[in-house]
Protein backbone atom coordinates (compact mmCIF):
# COMPACT_ATOMS: atom_id res chain seq x y z
CA UNK A 1 0.00 0.00 0.00
CA UNK A 2 1.65 3.46 -0.83
CA UNK A 3 1.90 5.87 1.69
CA UNK A 4 1.61 3.84 4.05
CA UNK A 5 3.59 5.36 7.57
CA UNK A 6 2.68 2.54 10.25
CA UNK A 7 2.31 -0.88 10.10
CA UNK A 8 2.17 -3.53 13.64
CA UNK A 9 2.72 -7.10 12.32
CA UNK A 10 1.82 -9.64 15.11
CA UNK A 11 1.99 -7.15 18.43
CA UNK A 12 1.74 -8.92 21.39
CA UNK A 13 2.26 -8.11 24.51
CA UNK A 14 1.45 -9.99 28.21
CA UNK A 15 2.25 -9.06 31.22
CA UNK A 16 2.89 -12.22 33.53
CA UNK A 17 0.02 -14.57 32.89
CA UNK A 18 -2.09 -11.88 31.65
CA UNK A 19 -2.46 -10.93 27.46
CA UNK A 20 -2.93 -7.17 27.23
CA UNK A 21 -2.77 -7.39 23.39
CA UNK A 22 -2.46 -10.45 20.81
CA UNK A 23 -1.82 -11.01 17.10
CA UNK A 24 -2.69 -7.15 16.51
CA UNK A 25 -1.95 -7.08 12.57
CA UNK A 26 -2.75 -3.26 11.69
CA UNK A 27 -1.16 -0.75 9.22
CA UNK A 28 -1.76 3.14 8.84
CA UNK A 29 -1.62 5.04 6.17
CA UNK A 30 -0.41 8.95 5.96
CA UNK A 31 -2.57 11.84 6.22
CA UNK A 32 -5.88 10.63 7.83
CA UNK A 33 -7.55 10.37 11.20
CA UNK A 34 -7.88 7.23 13.03
CA UNK A 35 -9.60 6.05 15.44
CA UNK A 36 -9.06 3.09 18.15
CA UNK A 37 -11.99 2.17 20.49
CA UNK A 38 -12.90 -0.35 22.21
CA UNK A 39 -14.45 -1.41 26.00
CA UNK A 40 -12.40 -1.01 28.92
CA UNK A 41 -9.34 -3.22 29.14
CA UNK A 42 -9.67 -3.99 25.92
CA UNK A 43 -6.28 -3.07 25.42
CA UNK A 44 -6.20 0.41 23.46
CA UNK A 45 -3.55 2.44 26.01
CA UNK A 46 -1.01 -0.92 26.13
CA UNK A 47 -1.28 -0.71 22.13
CA UNK A 48 -0.73 2.96 22.29
CA UNK A 49 2.29 2.33 24.95
CA UNK A 50 3.98 0.18 21.92
CA UNK A 51 3.20 2.63 19.25
CA UNK A 52 5.14 5.46 21.37
CA UNK A 53 8.08 3.34 23.06
CA UNK A 54 6.83 3.44 25.97
CA UNK A 55 6.31 -0.52 26.54
CA UNK A 56 8.15 -3.24 24.21
CA UNK A 57 6.02 -5.71 22.77
CA UNK A 58 6.63 -9.41 23.82
CA UNK A 59 5.72 -10.45 20.06
CA UNK A 60 5.31 -8.86 16.78
CA UNK A 61 7.26 -6.16 14.93
CA UNK A 62 6.87 -2.55 14.36
CA UNK A 63 7.68 -0.53 11.29
CA UNK A 64 7.80 3.56 10.77
CA UNK A 65 8.59 4.60 7.72
CA UNK A 66 9.87 1.30 6.67
CA UNK A 67 11.68 0.81 9.50
CA UNK A 68 11.90 -1.31 12.67
CA UNK A 69 11.58 0.54 15.40
CA UNK A 70 12.13 -3.01 17.66
CA UNK A 71 14.61 -2.45 20.94
CA UNK A 72 14.49 1.02 20.15
CA UNK A 73 14.18 3.04 23.66
CA UNK A 74 11.33 5.02 24.01
CA UNK A 75 12.91 8.35 23.86
CA UNK A 76 14.33 7.99 20.42
CA UNK A 77 10.60 7.56 18.98
CA UNK A 78 10.19 11.30 19.01
CA UNK A 79 13.56 11.27 17.23
CA UNK A 80 11.84 9.54 14.61
CA UNK A 81 8.92 11.16 13.95
CA UNK A 82 5.86 9.49 16.43
CA UNK A 83 4.87 12.19 19.51
CA UNK A 84 2.22 11.28 21.93
CA UNK A 85 -0.40 12.92 24.09
CA UNK A 86 -1.27 11.33 27.53
CA UNK A 87 -5.21 10.49 28.85
CA UNK A 88 -4.00 11.56 32.23
CA UNK A 89 -2.96 14.98 31.96
CA UNK A 90 0.81 14.96 32.04
CA UNK A 91 2.60 18.24 31.77
CA UNK A 92 5.36 20.03 33.47
CA UNK A 93 3.32 21.55 36.24
CA UNK A 94 5.81 24.46 37.26
CA UNK A 95 7.18 25.87 34.21
CA UNK A 96 5.73 28.61 31.65
CA UNK A 97 3.24 26.98 29.63
CA UNK A 98 5.48 28.90 27.24
CA UNK A 99 8.38 27.27 28.45
CA UNK A 100 6.46 23.65 28.41
CA UNK A 101 6.23 23.47 24.71
CA UNK A 102 9.29 25.25 24.34
CA UNK A 103 11.47 22.83 26.00
CA UNK A 104 9.68 20.12 24.02
CA UNK A 105 10.86 21.66 20.60
CA UNK A 106 14.10 21.30 22.12
CA UNK A 107 14.47 17.99 22.95
CA UNK A 108 15.41 17.28 18.73
CA UNK A 109 18.33 19.92 18.49
CA UNK A 110 20.35 21.46 21.50
CA UNK A 111 19.53 18.75 23.82
CA UNK A 112 22.68 18.75 25.70
CA UNK A 113 24.16 22.10 24.95
CA UNK A 114 25.20 23.73 28.48
CA UNK A 115 26.63 26.91 27.07
CA UNK A 116 24.67 28.75 24.67
CA UNK A 117 21.60 30.69 26.00
CA UNK A 118 18.33 29.41 25.62
CA UNK A 119 16.67 33.11 25.95
CA UNK A 120 17.91 33.44 22.62
CA UNK A 121 17.51 30.38 20.01
CA UNK A 122 14.41 32.69 18.71
CA UNK A 123 13.55 30.10 16.45
CA UNK A 124 12.13 27.47 19.11
CA UNK A 125 10.83 30.07 20.80
CA UNK A 126 8.99 31.11 17.75
CA UNK A 127 7.85 27.19 17.23
CA UNK A 128 6.53 27.09 20.65
CA UNK A 129 4.14 29.84 20.21
CA UNK A 130 3.11 28.77 16.97
CA UNK A 131 2.01 25.33 18.93
CA UNK A 132 0.63 27.20 21.34
CA UNK A 133 -1.21 29.68 18.54
CA UNK A 134 -2.39 26.35 16.77
CA UNK A 135 -4.46 25.30 20.24
CA UNK A 136 -5.73 28.43 21.08
CA UNK A 137 -3.22 29.00 24.48
CA UNK A 138 -1.17 31.79 22.86
CA UNK A 139 -2.62 33.74 25.53
CA UNK A 140 -1.67 31.98 28.27
CA UNK A 141 1.90 31.91 27.36
CA UNK A 142 3.71 33.49 30.49
CA UNK A 143 1.38 31.73 33.19
CA UNK A 144 2.24 28.53 35.61
CA UNK A 145 0.93 25.47 33.54
CA UNK A 146 -0.82 24.16 36.88
CA UNK A 147 -2.93 27.23 36.91
CA UNK A 148 -4.64 26.34 33.75
CA UNK A 149 -8.09 24.38 33.64
CA UNK A 150 -8.34 21.44 32.71
CA UNK A 151 -9.62 21.84 29.60
CA UNK A 152 -6.32 24.00 28.70
CA UNK A 153 -4.03 21.79 30.23
CA UNK A 154 -5.33 19.23 27.79
CA UNK A 155 -4.36 21.84 25.17
CA UNK A 156 -1.10 22.31 26.10
CA UNK A 157 -0.94 18.24 26.06
CA UNK A 158 -1.29 18.16 22.77
CA UNK A 159 0.81 21.63 21.68
CA UNK A 160 3.83 19.82 23.72
CA UNK A 161 3.09 16.79 21.18
CA UNK A 162 2.62 18.52 18.16
CA UNK A 163 5.79 21.03 18.73
CA UNK A 164 8.20 18.24 17.32
CA UNK A 165 6.30 18.02 14.19
CA UNK A 166 5.51 14.53 14.09
CA UNK A 167 4.44 12.51 11.62
CA UNK A 168 2.67 10.53 13.60
CA UNK A 169 0.30 11.83 16.60
CA UNK A 170 -0.70 9.86 19.33
CA UNK A 171 -3.85 11.03 20.89
CA UNK A 172 -5.00 9.39 24.15
CA UNK A 173 -8.41 10.52 25.19
CA UNK A 174 -8.03 14.39 24.52
CA UNK A 175 -11.38 15.26 25.97
CA UNK A 176 -11.13 12.73 28.91
CA UNK A 177 -12.83 14.54 31.93
CA UNK A 178 -14.02 17.39 30.05
CA UNK A 179 -17.40 19.26 29.66
CA UNK A 180 -19.46 19.55 26.77
CA UNK A 181 -17.93 23.45 26.07
CA UNK A 182 -14.23 22.52 26.63
CA UNK A 183 -14.98 18.71 24.56
CA UNK A 184 -16.39 21.05 21.58
CA UNK A 185 -13.24 23.03 21.27
CA UNK A 186 -11.16 20.29 21.65
CA UNK A 187 -13.57 18.48 18.54
CA UNK A 188 -12.55 21.84 16.54
CA UNK A 189 -9.17 21.72 17.29
CA UNK A 190 -9.06 17.90 16.49
CA UNK A 191 -10.45 18.87 12.82
CA UNK A 192 -8.48 21.22 12.47
CA UNK A 193 -5.30 18.92 13.28
CA UNK A 194 -6.38 15.98 11.13
CA UNK A 195 -6.33 18.28 7.94
CA UNK A 196 -2.87 18.28 7.96
CA UNK A 197 -1.29 15.69 9.70
CA UNK A 198 -1.68 11.96 10.46
CA UNK A 199 -3.40 11.02 13.77
CA UNK A 200 -4.69 8.38 15.68
CA UNK A 201 -6.75 8.92 18.51
CA UNK A 202 -8.15 6.63 21.59
CA UNK A 203 -11.49 8.20 22.27
CA UNK A 204 -14.68 7.07 24.55
CA UNK A 205 -17.19 9.15 23.05
CA UNK A 206 -18.45 7.20 20.36
CA UNK A 207 -20.68 9.92 18.28
CA UNK A 208 -17.44 12.17 18.35
CA UNK A 209 -15.58 9.44 17.14
CA UNK A 210 -17.80 8.28 14.38
CA UNK A 211 -18.21 11.57 13.24
CA UNK A 212 -14.09 12.78 13.58
CA UNK A 213 -12.89 10.00 12.05
CA UNK A 214 -12.23 8.58 8.40
CA UNK A 215 -11.52 5.23 9.61
CA UNK A 216 -11.94 3.03 13.24
CA UNK A 217 -10.10 0.06 14.64
CA UNK A 218 -11.64 -1.85 17.42
CA UNK A 219 -9.72 -3.85 19.69
CA UNK A 220 -11.90 -6.29 22.21
CA UNK A 221 -9.98 -8.17 24.81
CA UNK A 222 -6.75 -7.63 23.05
CA UNK A 223 -7.62 -8.71 19.93
CA UNK A 224 -8.57 -6.82 16.58
CA UNK A 225 -12.17 -7.33 16.45
CA UNK A 226 -13.09 -4.57 13.59
CA UNK A 227 -11.23 -2.58 10.77
CA UNK A 228 -12.98 0.03 8.81
CA UNK A 229 -15.01 3.10 7.90
CA UNK A 230 -17.06 4.59 10.55
CA UNK A 231 -20.46 3.40 8.74
CA UNK A 232 -19.16 0.09 8.94
CA UNK A 233 -18.31 0.31 12.04
CA UNK A 234 -21.39 1.47 13.34
CA UNK A 235 -23.54 -1.25 11.63
CA UNK A 236 -21.02 -3.53 12.59
CA UNK A 237 -23.65 -6.71 14.59
CA UNK A 238 -20.36 -7.39 17.00
CA UNK A 239 -19.31 -4.55 17.42
CA UNK A 240 -22.25 -3.56 18.35
CA UNK A 241 -22.87 -6.25 20.76
CA UNK A 242 -19.36 -5.72 22.47
CA UNK A 243 -19.51 -1.96 22.63
CA UNK A 244 -22.00 0.62 20.58
CA UNK A 245 -24.85 -0.78 22.72
CA UNK A 246 -23.55 0.32 26.03
CA UNK A 247 -22.65 3.49 25.63
CA UNK A 248 -25.32 5.15 22.81
CA UNK A 249 -26.25 8.05 25.63
CA UNK A 250 -22.55 9.03 25.88
CA UNK A 251 -21.42 12.02 23.30
CA UNK B 1 -3.15 37.42 13.15
CA UNK B 2 -0.83 39.47 14.65
CA UNK B 3 0.44 38.60 18.03
CA UNK B 4 4.30 39.48 18.96
CA UNK B 5 6.89 37.97 18.06
CA UNK B 6 8.80 36.02 20.27
CA UNK B 7 11.87 37.72 20.32
CA UNK B 8 9.58 41.17 21.14
CA UNK B 9 7.45 38.86 23.78
CA UNK B 10 10.76 37.74 25.51
CA UNK B 11 11.85 41.24 25.41
CA UNK B 12 8.71 42.46 27.38
CA UNK B 13 8.44 39.88 29.93
CA UNK B 14 12.33 40.50 30.59
CA UNK B 15 11.63 44.39 30.80
CA UNK B 16 11.39 46.36 33.67
CA UNK B 17 13.59 46.12 36.93
CA UNK B 18 13.03 42.29 38.15
CA UNK B 19 14.19 41.39 34.46
CA UNK B 20 17.45 42.79 34.20
CA UNK B 21 18.25 41.97 37.89
CA UNK B 22 17.72 38.99 37.08
CA UNK B 23 19.92 38.97 33.80
CA UNK B 24 22.85 40.80 36.10
CA UNK B 25 22.88 37.71 38.95
CA UNK B 26 26.44 36.76 38.50
CA UNK B 27 27.46 40.22 39.08
CA UNK B 28 25.01 41.31 41.98
CA UNK B 29 26.09 38.21 44.26
CA UNK B 30 29.98 38.79 43.65
CA UNK B 31 29.11 42.15 44.86
CA UNK B 32 27.89 40.77 47.98
CA UNK B 33 30.27 38.29 48.40
CA UNK B 34 33.12 40.82 48.13
CA UNK B 35 31.60 43.13 50.14
CA UNK B 36 31.07 39.58 52.79
CA UNK B 37 34.06 40.18 55.33
CA UNK B 38 32.93 43.27 56.51
CA UNK B 39 29.01 42.30 56.49
CA UNK B 40 30.26 39.27 58.74
CA UNK B 41 31.66 39.09 62.05
CA UNK B 42 34.88 37.80 61.26
CA UNK B 43 37.22 37.07 58.35
CA UNK B 44 37.10 33.29 58.75
CA UNK B 45 33.19 32.98 58.79
CA UNK B 46 33.45 34.85 55.59
CA UNK B 47 36.24 32.90 53.84
CA UNK B 48 34.18 29.18 55.12
CA UNK B 49 30.53 30.72 53.56
CA UNK B 50 32.50 31.81 50.63
CA UNK B 51 34.01 27.82 50.29
CA UNK B 52 30.82 26.02 51.46
CA UNK B 53 28.90 28.28 49.22
CA UNK B 54 30.66 26.86 46.13
CA UNK B 55 30.06 23.60 47.11
CA UNK B 56 26.38 23.98 48.16
CA UNK B 57 25.69 26.07 44.95
CA UNK B 58 26.57 22.75 42.93
CA UNK B 59 25.01 20.73 44.63
CA UNK B 60 21.74 22.86 43.81
CA UNK B 61 21.96 22.27 40.62
CA UNK B 62 21.32 18.06 40.99
CA UNK B 63 18.87 18.70 44.23
CA UNK B 64 17.10 22.22 43.63
CA UNK B 65 17.22 21.94 39.76
CA UNK B 66 16.99 18.76 38.31
CA UNK B 67 15.49 17.10 41.86
CA UNK B 68 17.78 14.52 42.80
CA UNK B 69 18.50 14.28 46.52
CA UNK B 70 21.97 13.35 47.03
CA UNK B 71 23.49 12.27 50.21
CA UNK B 72 27.19 11.62 48.95
CA UNK B 73 27.90 15.26 47.52
CA UNK B 74 30.75 15.49 50.24
CA UNK B 75 32.44 12.86 48.09
CA UNK B 76 33.22 15.72 45.69
CA UNK B 77 33.87 18.44 48.05
CA UNK B 78 36.22 16.07 50.01
CA UNK B 79 38.06 15.02 46.74
CA UNK B 80 38.74 18.14 45.31
CA UNK B 81 40.32 19.28 48.96
CA UNK B 82 42.28 15.90 48.81
CA UNK B 83 43.19 15.97 44.92
CA UNK B 84 44.48 19.66 45.49
CA UNK B 85 46.20 18.49 48.75
CA UNK B 86 47.86 15.69 47.21
CA UNK B 87 48.48 17.23 43.76
CA UNK B 88 50.82 20.38 45.57
CA UNK B 89 52.49 18.16 48.67
CA UNK B 90 53.03 14.87 46.87
CA UNK B 91 53.56 16.40 43.23
CA UNK B 92 55.01 19.45 43.69
CA UNK B 93 52.15 20.90 41.23
CA UNK B 94 52.00 24.60 41.60
CA UNK B 95 48.30 25.62 42.81
CA UNK B 96 47.23 27.01 39.84
CA UNK B 97 47.65 23.62 37.94
CA UNK B 98 46.42 21.32 41.53
CA UNK B 99 43.09 23.05 41.19
CA UNK B 100 42.05 21.93 37.79
CA UNK B 101 43.65 18.81 38.22
CA UNK B 102 41.51 18.47 41.64
CA UNK B 103 38.15 19.26 39.65
CA UNK B 104 38.83 17.19 36.74
CA UNK B 105 39.71 13.91 38.80
CA UNK B 106 36.83 14.79 40.77
CA UNK B 107 34.83 14.84 37.56
CA UNK B 108 35.78 11.23 36.88
CA UNK B 109 34.87 9.85 40.36
CA UNK B 110 31.41 12.39 39.90
CA UNK B 111 31.16 10.03 36.54
CA UNK B 112 31.88 6.73 38.17
CA UNK B 113 29.35 7.56 40.95
CA UNK B 114 26.86 8.70 39.09
CA UNK B 115 26.82 5.91 36.42
CA UNK B 116 25.85 4.02 39.51
CA UNK B 117 23.22 5.74 41.29
CA UNK B 118 21.48 7.79 38.75
CA UNK B 119 20.31 4.41 37.17
CA UNK B 120 17.97 4.17 40.17
CA UNK B 121 15.39 6.48 41.87
CA UNK B 122 13.85 8.11 44.93
CA UNK B 123 15.24 6.97 48.06
CA UNK B 124 17.35 4.52 46.10
CA UNK B 125 19.15 6.60 44.65
CA UNK B 126 19.80 8.91 47.60
CA UNK B 127 20.76 5.05 49.34
CA UNK B 128 23.11 4.82 47.03
CA UNK B 129 24.93 8.17 46.71
CA UNK B 130 25.33 7.92 50.35
CA UNK B 131 26.97 4.47 50.32
CA UNK B 132 29.46 5.03 48.00
CA UNK B 133 30.34 8.75 49.39
CA UNK B 134 31.10 6.45 52.02
CA UNK B 135 33.31 3.87 50.12
CA UNK B 136 35.32 7.13 49.31
CA UNK B 137 35.42 7.71 53.21
CA UNK B 138 36.95 4.60 53.91
CA UNK B 139 39.27 4.92 50.86
CA UNK B 140 40.40 7.90 51.75
CA UNK B 141 40.93 6.64 55.49
CA UNK B 142 42.74 3.40 54.78
CA UNK B 143 44.92 4.83 52.04
CA UNK B 144 46.86 6.84 54.54
CA UNK B 145 50.24 6.78 53.00
CA UNK B 146 48.55 9.02 50.28
CA UNK B 147 46.11 10.87 52.54
CA UNK B 148 47.02 10.78 55.90
CA UNK B 149 44.45 8.61 57.31
CA UNK B 150 42.77 9.59 60.55
CA UNK B 151 44.84 12.92 60.73
CA UNK B 152 43.70 14.44 57.61
CA UNK B 153 46.40 15.60 54.64
CA UNK B 154 48.98 18.02 55.66
CA UNK B 155 52.08 18.98 54.83
CA UNK B 156 51.18 21.20 51.37
CA UNK B 157 51.14 24.99 52.01
CA UNK B 158 50.52 27.73 50.01
CA UNK B 159 51.62 30.61 51.18
CA UNK B 160 52.68 32.94 48.04
CA UNK B 161 50.53 32.93 44.95
CA UNK B 162 51.82 34.81 41.94
CA UNK B 163 49.75 36.68 39.77
CA UNK B 164 51.01 37.55 36.61
CA UNK B 165 54.47 38.50 37.93
CA UNK B 166 52.44 39.79 41.38
CA UNK B 167 53.38 38.31 44.50
CA UNK B 168 50.61 38.33 47.11
CA UNK B 169 50.79 36.98 50.35
CA UNK B 170 48.67 34.20 50.57
CA UNK B 171 49.09 34.30 53.88
CA UNK B 172 47.00 37.58 54.72
CA UNK B 173 43.33 36.49 55.14
CA UNK B 174 41.89 39.76 53.18
CA UNK B 175 43.81 38.74 49.95
CA UNK B 176 43.09 35.42 50.97
CA UNK B 177 39.43 36.05 50.61
CA UNK B 178 39.84 37.66 47.47
CA UNK B 179 41.64 35.12 45.81
CA UNK B 180 39.38 32.22 46.68
CA UNK B 181 36.83 34.65 46.07
CA UNK B 182 37.85 34.35 42.13
CA UNK B 183 37.16 31.22 42.09
CA UNK B 184 33.43 31.09 43.72
CA UNK B 185 32.93 34.07 41.16
CA UNK B 186 34.13 31.58 38.00
CA UNK B 187 32.07 28.57 39.39
CA UNK B 188 28.59 31.63 39.34
CA UNK B 189 29.08 32.04 36.16
CA UNK B 190 29.38 28.45 35.01
CA UNK B 191 26.13 27.93 37.28
CA UNK B 192 24.61 30.82 35.45
CA UNK B 193 25.58 29.75 32.18
CA UNK B 194 24.85 26.01 32.45
CA UNK B 195 20.97 27.36 34.09
CA UNK B 196 20.74 29.26 30.81
CA UNK B 197 21.71 26.87 28.37
CA UNK B 198 18.94 24.74 26.93
CA UNK B 199 20.66 21.66 28.92
CA UNK B 200 19.47 23.43 32.21
CA UNK B 201 15.67 23.39 30.67
CA UNK B 202 16.22 19.52 30.37
CA UNK B 203 17.08 19.16 33.55
CA UNK B 204 14.32 21.27 35.09
CA UNK B 205 11.78 19.47 33.05
CA UNK B 206 12.96 16.06 34.41
CA UNK B 207 12.56 17.87 37.37
CA UNK B 208 8.93 18.50 36.81
CA UNK B 209 8.15 15.38 34.73
CA UNK B 210 10.64 12.73 34.57
CA UNK B 211 8.15 10.14 32.03
CA UNK B 212 6.82 13.57 29.68
CA UNK B 213 10.51 14.20 29.84
CA UNK B 214 11.36 10.94 28.30
CA UNK B 215 8.60 10.88 25.79
CA UNK B 216 9.72 14.86 24.58
CA UNK B 217 12.70 12.92 23.15
CA UNK B 218 15.20 13.04 26.50
CA UNK B 219 17.45 10.90 27.28
CA UNK B 220 17.35 11.17 30.90
CA UNK B 221 19.49 8.70 32.32
CA UNK B 222 22.08 10.39 30.43
CA UNK B 223 21.35 13.92 31.45
CA UNK B 224 21.35 12.62 35.10
CA UNK B 225 24.81 11.66 34.37
CA UNK B 226 25.90 14.78 33.33
CA UNK B 227 24.17 16.62 35.66
CA UNK B 228 25.64 14.37 37.99
CA UNK B 229 29.25 15.12 36.97
CA UNK B 230 28.38 19.04 36.66
CA UNK B 231 27.03 19.18 39.92
CA UNK B 232 30.31 17.27 41.42
CA UNK B 233 32.73 19.41 39.26
CA UNK B 234 31.80 22.52 41.17
CA UNK B 235 31.55 21.29 44.59
CA UNK B 236 34.69 19.95 44.10
CA UNK B 237 36.25 23.50 43.16
CA UNK B 238 34.79 24.10 47.24
CA UNK B 239 37.10 21.12 48.08
CA UNK B 240 39.79 22.85 46.47
CA UNK B 241 39.31 26.32 47.90
CA UNK B 242 38.93 24.79 51.41
CA UNK B 243 42.36 22.96 50.92
CA UNK B 244 44.17 26.75 49.73
CA UNK B 245 42.73 28.31 52.44
CA UNK B 246 43.67 25.36 55.80
CA UNK B 247 46.62 24.15 54.08
CA UNK B 248 44.59 21.01 55.47
CA UNK B 249 42.48 18.48 54.40
CA UNK B 250 40.78 16.97 57.59
CA UNK B 251 39.22 13.57 57.28
CA UNK B 252 35.85 14.23 58.43
CA UNK B 253 34.75 16.90 55.04
CA UNK B 254 34.27 13.24 53.46
CA UNK B 255 31.70 12.01 56.29
CA UNK B 256 28.52 11.98 55.78
CA UNK B 257 27.76 14.46 58.53
CA UNK B 258 28.68 16.78 55.77
CA UNK B 259 26.62 15.43 53.23
CA UNK B 260 24.22 16.21 55.66
CA UNK B 261 25.36 19.73 56.24
CA UNK B 262 25.24 20.47 52.48
CA UNK B 263 21.48 19.42 52.15
CA UNK B 264 20.58 21.38 55.20
CA UNK B 265 22.41 24.84 54.03
CA UNK B 266 20.45 24.21 50.36
CA UNK B 267 17.39 23.95 52.00
CA UNK B 268 17.96 26.79 54.90
CA UNK B 269 19.22 28.98 51.95
CA UNK B 270 16.38 27.80 49.37
CA UNK B 271 16.88 25.75 46.62
CA UNK B 272 16.39 26.46 43.05
CA UNK B 273 17.73 29.97 43.82
CA UNK B 274 20.92 31.07 42.10
CA UNK B 275 22.07 32.65 45.03
CA UNK B 276 19.92 30.57 47.84
CA UNK B 277 23.04 28.47 48.87
CA UNK B 278 25.68 31.05 50.10
CA UNK B 279 22.77 32.74 52.03
CA UNK B 280 21.86 28.88 53.18
CA UNK B 281 25.63 28.78 54.06
CA UNK B 282 25.76 31.76 55.61
CA UNK B 283 23.10 31.34 58.34
CA UNK B 284 24.20 27.43 58.84
CA UNK B 285 27.53 28.88 59.69
CA UNK B 286 26.11 32.29 61.82
CA UNK B 287 23.96 29.58 63.79
CA UNK B 288 26.62 27.09 64.18
CA UNK B 289 29.53 30.10 65.59
CA UNK B 290 26.47 31.66 68.19
CA UNK B 291 24.95 28.73 69.37
CA UNK B 292 27.83 26.84 70.19
CA UNK B 293 29.28 29.81 71.96
CA UNK B 294 26.66 29.06 74.80
CA UNK B 295 26.31 25.57 74.38
CA UNK B 296 28.63 22.12 72.73
CA UNK B 297 24.48 20.77 71.83
CA UNK B 298 24.13 23.28 69.12
CA UNK B 299 23.37 20.80 66.70
CA UNK B 300 19.97 20.27 68.99
CA UNK B 301 18.87 23.81 67.96
CA UNK B 302 20.10 23.88 64.35
CA UNK B 303 18.59 20.75 63.96
CA UNK B 304 15.43 22.16 65.41
CA UNK B 305 15.33 25.35 63.12
CA UNK B 306 16.02 23.46 60.30
CA UNK B 307 12.83 21.40 61.02
CA UNK B 308 11.07 24.58 61.22
CA UNK B 309 12.14 26.02 57.90
CA UNK B 310 10.94 22.38 56.06
CA UNK B 311 8.03 22.73 57.54
CA UNK B 312 6.95 26.68 57.51
CA UNK B 313 9.37 27.69 54.69
CA UNK B 314 10.25 24.89 52.16
CA UNK B 315 11.78 27.56 49.82
CA UNK B 316 14.50 28.98 52.15
CA UNK B 317 15.23 32.50 53.17
CA UNK B 318 16.07 33.56 50.21
CA UNK B 319 14.03 31.63 48.06
CA UNK B 320 10.85 32.62 49.96
CA UNK B 321 11.03 36.39 49.20
CA UNK B 322 12.12 35.49 45.98
CA UNK B 323 8.97 33.62 45.36
CA UNK B 324 6.99 36.25 47.07
CA UNK B 325 7.93 38.80 44.29
CA UNK B 326 7.03 36.42 41.33
CA UNK B 327 10.85 36.50 40.54
CA UNK B 328 12.42 33.09 38.61
CA UNK B 329 8.65 31.74 38.70
CA UNK B 330 8.16 31.92 35.03
CA UNK B 331 10.91 32.14 32.72
CA UNK B 332 9.88 32.95 29.44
Amino acid sequence: MSGELLRAEGIGKRFGGFVALEGITVSFAAGQLTSIIGPNGAGKSTFFNILSGALTPTSGKLHFRGRELNGLPQHRFVHQGISRSYQITNIFPDLSVHENVRVAAQALTVSYDIWRNRARLAELHARADAALEAVGLLSKRNELAKFLSHGQQRALEIAIALVSEPELLLLDEPTAGMGPEETKDMVALLERLADRRTVLLVEHKMKMVLGLSKRVVVLHHGRLLADGAPDEIRSNPEVRRVYLGQSEGYG
Amino acid sequence: MTHPSSGEALAKSSSGGIGWLLEQRVLLSIAVLALLPWLLPSQALAVNVLIYGVVVMGYNLLFGYTGLLSFGQAAFFGAGAYFTGIAIGRFGVPWFAAVPIAVLLSTCLAAAIGLVSTRTRGIYFSMVTLALAQLVYYVALQAASFTGGENGLRGFTVDRISLFGLQVNFLDPVNKYYVLMAFAALAMWFQSRILNSPFGAVIEAIRENEQRARACGYDVERSKLIVFMLSGAISSLGGCMLALHLSIVPLDILHYQTSGMIVMMVLLGGARSFFGPFVGAASFLILEDVISLWTPHWQIFVGAIFVLFVLFLPKGIWGTPLDMLGIGKARP
